[in-house]
């Protein structure tokens, strides 16, 4: 089965005069046990696209199916409901809550997805251990550098075992060797055969990570 | 997530402070303001709660409060006698008289008269002295905070209070203090002077009718209401029980005064300026918040849920400025215990001030709620 498939799909921002399209008929197919790189320059449709196959965005035309489940044709509650079991979100500016410890806010998924609070939390040290933050487990977010922040937002994002992973501009705030750094992350420790990674950018360092390359443009995929 | 609710709230300690002393204020002036006013309208009808013996009063029908004496014939005591139900009835005089202090200033009192033969209607709590000393010639009974204030001898800067043994003389008759009591204090301040019914009658103007109030009781097992429907159609007079009586007078300084105004504008106020603190920081606190709450809806949390979220919040910050606010009103009821501040906070205004409150936190709820319902989650990719 594949992980993603997206066919014509269509969207576009305001009305009349005002109108910007965002995209204009994407289609585009993800393996499972694949990392696509996503690149393009700024207003190219990229985040976009990622919106609506992370399923936070209703596209106006056009079929995207996750895992086989089209996102569009599922109503609200039940699309909340698959994309806290089966997408992990991964975001430039982290969007980690500085009011919670880095345990904290990787535990989030979890008890979303109904685990009680110390077994979520105790999950999340593990796994902050295992991206090499042990020491940084019970700190706020606002304590960490961009590396250490981005691998607490991979944390976060990979701590329920999602199919998916979606990441925008993950390297975007760090320099050339936390950036190679978090992408080692993600390949190594979070892409599993059963999993696919898009992850959207516009950073050349880490095309070497990619297992493929989608340049968009225009709000159309070229190769 | 209810937990880290209230660690994002806490989290943001100005906005937090902010919303705790909004609250927080808002909860002091209405309960403060609120206990004032109740305060205020327990002394208009003090008397009768202290006047505990009767528990029916029989006054002219055009009495409309407690202070509104018109006085009845003596004869009309008997009649209220004579009517079935009716254990027993006394005679009892209120009225103002001028007493002339030693320094030969003159202070209005407010004099009770007493039945000379059983006094019934005597003070609820006597300091010092006998009750039944108020059968001696020329015998009163002074209230303490009259004695300690308004009656008391001022010689340069010392006060000496009047105290048992001294004389007063009231309306140019002299008189001698046999006890001190304890009594509510009254709407106006003014000292209460008891004494028996005749002396009262003798020591009053002069008028055609002295006798204020009859005062009744009704014999076990008959139901008072219907004593006083039955006495006022024998004797066309009004009767009312204990109870009926004090709403009688509340009712008419809540209809004929400006107090209710001046305190509801007050407590209006307090609640207005809650929500626009409460409302405007929690509404700021919401929004500071709304991309964690985009990131916890794209990440899967239902809309329910962080409106669960956002409430939880809201009955936080508000059980706490509740209870500051109602805390600081008890404190400050408690240092003007000794003054002339009327205060009281009975279990119905602590419950009225919750309920203020949860109005004011459900309405700054709202708003952010507002807010966070329609919250794209798709913001969660904005740099």
């Amino acid at each position: 089965m594949l992980a993603v498939s997206c066919k014509n799909i269509k969207k576009s921002y305001g009305s009349d005069t005002s109108r910007v399209d965002a995209l204009r008929g994407v289609d585009l197919e993800v393996e499972q046990g694949e990392l696509l790189l996503i690149v393009g320059p700024s207003g190219s449709g990229k985040t976009t696209l990622l919106s609506i196959i992370a399923g936070i965005l209703q596209q106006d035309e056009g079929e995207c199916f996750v895992f086989g489940e089209n996102l569009n044709a599922l109503p609200n509650g039940k699309k909340t409901e698959f994309r806290g079991k089966n997408i992990g979100f991964v975001f430039q500016s982290f969007n980690l809550i500085p009011m919670l410890t880095s345990k904290e806010n990787a535990a989030v998924p979890l008890i979303l997805n109904g685990v009680p609070l110390p077994a979520a939390q105790e999950k999340a040290a593990q796994i902050l251990t295992r991206l090499g933050i042990p020491e940084k487990v019970d700190i706020s977010p606002i304590e960490l550098s961009g590396g250490q922040q981005q691998r607490v937002a991979i944390a976060r994002g990979c701590i329920h075992e999602p199919k998916l992973i979606v990441c925008d501009e993950p390297t975007a705030y760090l320099d050339h060797e936390t950036g190679r750094n978090v992408m080692e992350i993600l390949k190594k420790e979070v892409l599993k055969q059963d999993r696919a990674l898009i992850v959207v950018t516009h950073d050349p360092r880490i095309f070497d990570f990619a297992d493929r390359i989608v340049k968009m443009d225009d709000g159309k995929i070229f190769s | 997530m209810l937990l880290y609710a209230l660690k994002m709230l806490i989290g943001d300690k100005a906005k937090y402070i902010g919303i705790i002393l909004g609250l927080s204020f808002a909860s002091f002036i209405i309960s403060q303001q609120a206990a004032i006013f109740i305060g205020i309208m327990t002394r208009t009808c003090g008397f009768i709660t202290d006047t505990s013996q009767p528990n029916i009063w029989v006054v002219d029908p055009k009495v409309q409060y407690i202070d509104d004496i018109k006085p009845l014939k003596d004869t009309q005591v008997y009649r209220v006698r004579g009517i079935q139900g009716v254990a027993w009835a006394v005679p009892l005089y209120k009225g103002l008289i001028k007493a002339r202090l030693a320094n030969g200033n003159f202070q209005t009192c407010i004099v009770i008269g007493i039945d000379d033969a059983t006094l019934i209607g005597q003070p609820p709590k006597l300091i010092e002295g006998n009750i039944e000393d108020l059968r001696a010639p020329d015998a009163i009974i002074v209230n303490d905070v009259g004695a300690g204030d308004k009656l008391a001898h001022k010689k340069g800067d010392l006060t000496v209070p009047l105290q048992v043994g001294d004389r007063i003389e009231l309306n140019d008759n002299r008189t001698k203090v046999v006890g001190i009591c304890s009594v509510s204090r009254t709407f106006q301040s003014q000292p209460v002077v008891y004494m028996t019914y005749n002396r009262a009658l003798s020591i009053a103007p002069s008028e055609r009718k002295l006798l204020s109030f009859i005062l009744a009781r009704s014999e076990p097992g008959e139901d008072p209401q219907a004593v006083c429907r039955r006495i006022q159609e024998t004797t066309g007079l009004a009767a009312y029980t204990s109870d009926q009586f004090k709403t009688l007078t509340v009712d008419y300084y809540l209809r004929y005064t400006g107090i209710p105004i001046n305190f509801g504008v007050a407590v209006i106020l307090g609640f207005i300026i809650g929500c626009a603190i409460a409302g405007q920081t929690f509404y700021n606190f919401t929004m500071d918040n709304l991309r964690y709450f985009a990131t916890f809806k794209a990440m899967g949390a239902n809309t329910r849920l962080l409106v669960r979220m956002i409430l939880f919040q809201s009955i936080w910050v508000g059980a706490i400025g509740w209870g500051i606010g109602i805390g600081g009103a008890c404190l400050f009821g408690f240092l003007a215990r000794k003054t002339e501040l009327s205060f009281w906070m009975p279990w119905q205004l602590f419950l009225g001030t919750g309920i203020a409150m949860s109005a004011i936190c459900s309405i700054a709820a709202l708003i952010s709620v507002w807010k966070v319902r329609r919250v794209d989650p798709a913001i969660v990719f904005k740099s």
